[in-house]
């Protein structure tokens, strides 16, 4: 494990990657802590600029952006771990079930990932969200999750029938063990790589998806979140009354820890595939 | 030829699929969408058994057979009639999506065709000069862009281009006064308009295509074909070009149909920011407004956009690939 971590950190955009996660965690837990105002407080002069006492100035309801900045991580941060890891193991399930199974089920399963694969994922997160209004973060990480889990499966589905002809699955299958040990238990080991980098990829769809269901205001609008603060602002004219910084500082967080994802992936790619790999060992 | 039967057979299948589950949607929801859609409409005069029938078809009843719910929701899937928004009172739905359609399909059609263009042609250099100024600059900042949420670029751009510097309209397709039909002044304060979306979806997409070329391009590197080529001493052009981005560009076609259906996504987005009159604002009207049956029309529509276009992906593909014609 520690080796993992290490082949991974040896790319020099994975410890980028790396360096920006980790201080969004750190931002996310002592969020109470770092944050000078109570983020639901609105009792200070509304739609105000930067200043000394509000470094980000003030929304049009009065709360110090900076403070619901700073909590707006927790959020994206539990929604990525949370949505970002029951995808992956959805697709853990299935793909490698799929891959292992031969016949009539693997072409059922073939059709329904592919159905999943070309439905476009935000209109139907929309109209799943329209119906289910007033369900908030629960019903966020639900509808990411049914949209979400297709493109992991199939990922991890060719691997596992590449490895499936494999001599040491024959010996097991030899040895009498049941399919879903030699699946689970043989076969998964195998491609640990493959499933972490399909974390880091849902992670990232996840906290896209979040952000862009709460901007649209179908989330619960009074959860501080990244989606809801750009909500808000473009609710009250944000844009008009310049202040940029509203605008700015929220999609910046959000860009920034979906790259960080995207970096430490590179680095999980080389594991899986040595062409990838940087340094001194690539060459 | 029977290749082409099967795809044309799994296609279909597809989007009868898809019709499908636009059918059951509603149904599975909690709460009940067709009484509430009924009670909306009521609001604005008296409702017509026909319009009555055809939101019962679409969004369900708690009584009533299934099954002739599914047959007569799939005649309305067939003659395009799904009853009337009542957002846009009386405007019928079908009339509001045929309105609506083609600006996204002029606007995300174009742009992601020039995106995969342009996004592979750079990928392919970033292969090609790896380790240089020309490998890092595009995989680093395609990398960082695309993960730019779309709605925020559209912000952003909106803020700067269209409030401060004034030098982009900041909504709508075309201006009021000019006349919408097939003159080069309407073209071209259409296309005015539509610039601040294009270069949205432009920018965000664009990273995507350049990385995911760019690392089958290195696999394909490192291939012998390639290095027998180069031993040759064909020029470096053509080995780039002829024989290795020829073959790493089929996994990306793949991928291109599949990540059509986030550019869409993404794209209903951009259109919200900028009040762009396609589908995503139509889409983002009718979900605020609870207008279930425009809703139900426009997932429909889209999705079966998005399933064609991947159908046609497809048989490129087999053009492209004589392997898979098998």
């Amino acid at each position: 494990m520690l080796r993992f971590a290490g082949t991974i950190l040896s790319n020099g955009k994975a410890r980028i990657g790396a360096a920006i996660l980790g201080l969004f965690l750190l931002i996310g837990i002592f969020a109470p802590l770092l944050s000078p105002y109570d983020p639901n407080a609105n009792d200070f002069a509304g739609g105000e600029g930067a200043s000394a006492a509000h470094w980000l100035g003030t929304t049009a309801a009065g709360e110090d952006v900076l403070s619901q900045l700073l909590h707006g991580a927790q959020v994206s941060l539990l929604v990525g771990l949370v949505a970002g890891g029951l995808s992956t193991v959805v697709a853990v399930l299935i793909g490698l079930s799929w891959g292992y199974l031969r016949g009539f089920t693997a072409e059922a399963i073939n059709f329904v990932v592919n159905l999943f694969l070309v439905i476009p994922g935000l209109p139907l997160m929309i109209v799943l969200a329209a119906y289910l209004q007033g369900g908030g973060l629960i019903m966020i990480i639900a509808v990411v999750v049914i949209t979400g889990w297709a493109w992991g499966a199939r990922v991890l589905r060719s691997q596992t029938q590449s490895l499936r002809s494999r001599d040491f699955v024959t010996a097991a299958v030899f040895s009498g063990e049941r399919p879903s040990r030699i699946v689970f238990r043989e076969i998964l080991p195998n491609m640990l790589s493959l499933i972490v980098g399909s974390f880091f990829g849902a992670a990232t769809a996840a906290i896209l998806a979040e952000s862009g269901l709460s901007y649209l205001g179908l989330g619960d609008t009074s959860t501080i979140s990244w989606g809801t603060m750009l909500f808000w602002a473009q609710n009250s004219n944000a844009l008009l009354t310049g202040q940029w910084a509203l605008l700015f500082a929220p999609g910046l967080c959000i860009a920034l820890l979906a790259t960080s994802l995207t970096l430490i992936n590179f680095g999980v790619d080389g594991i899986s595939n040595p062409r990838l790999r940087e340094g001194k060992d690539a060459r | 030829m029977l290749c082409a039967l099967r795809k044309l057979g799994l296609f279909a299948l597809t989007l009868w699929a898809a019709v499908t589950i636009n059918f059951f949607l509603p149904r599975l929801m909690p709460g009940d969408p067709a009484d509430a859609a009924l009670a909306r409409l009521a609001q604005n005069g008296p409702v017509t058994d026909a319009t009555r029938a055809a939101i019962e078809a679409q969004l369900g009843l708690p009584t009533g057979n299934l099954w002739d719910q599914y047959v007569s929701y799939l005649q309305q899937v067939v003659t395009l009639d799904f009853g009337v928004s009542f957002t846009y009172y009386p405007q019928s739905v079908s009339e509001l999506v045929a309105d609506a359609l083609p600006y996204t399909l002029i606007l995300v059609g174009l742009v992601t065709v020039i995106a995969f263009i342009g996004g592979t042609l750079l990928g392919v250099l970033a292969a090609w000069k790896r380790g240089t100024w020309l490998d890092a600059l595009p995989t680093i900042g395609g990398s960082f862009a695309s993960a730019f949420p779309y709605f925020w670029t559209a912000l952003l751009l909106l803020f700067f281009l269209g409030y401060v510097l004034r030098w982009f309209p900041s909504s709508g397709a075309y201006s009021v006064t000019s006349d919408p039909g097939l003159n080069w002044q309407f073209i071209g304060d259409a296309a005015y308009h539509a610039a601040l979306p294009a270069v949205t979806i432009l920018v965000t997409s664009l990273g995507g295509w350049i990385l995911g070329m760019r690392n089958t391009m290195i696999s394909t590197l490192g291939d012998d074909y390639v290095t027998f080529a180069e031993a040759n001493g064909l020029r470096k052009r053509t080995v780039a070009l002829r024989y290795a981005a020829r073959n790493a560009i089929l996994p990306n076609l793949t991928s291109f149909g599949l990540a059509l259906g986030g550019v869409v996504g993404g794209s209903l987005l951009v259109e919200q920011v900028f009040g762009y009159p396609g589908v995503g604002y139509l889409l983002f009207n009718a979900v605020i407004n609870q207008d279930y049956p425009l809703m139900q029309a426009m997932f429909l529509m889209i999705t079966v956009s998005v399933l064609v276009a991947n159908f046609l992906v497809d048989i490129l593909y087999g053009v492209l690939d004589p392997r898979t014609r098998r």
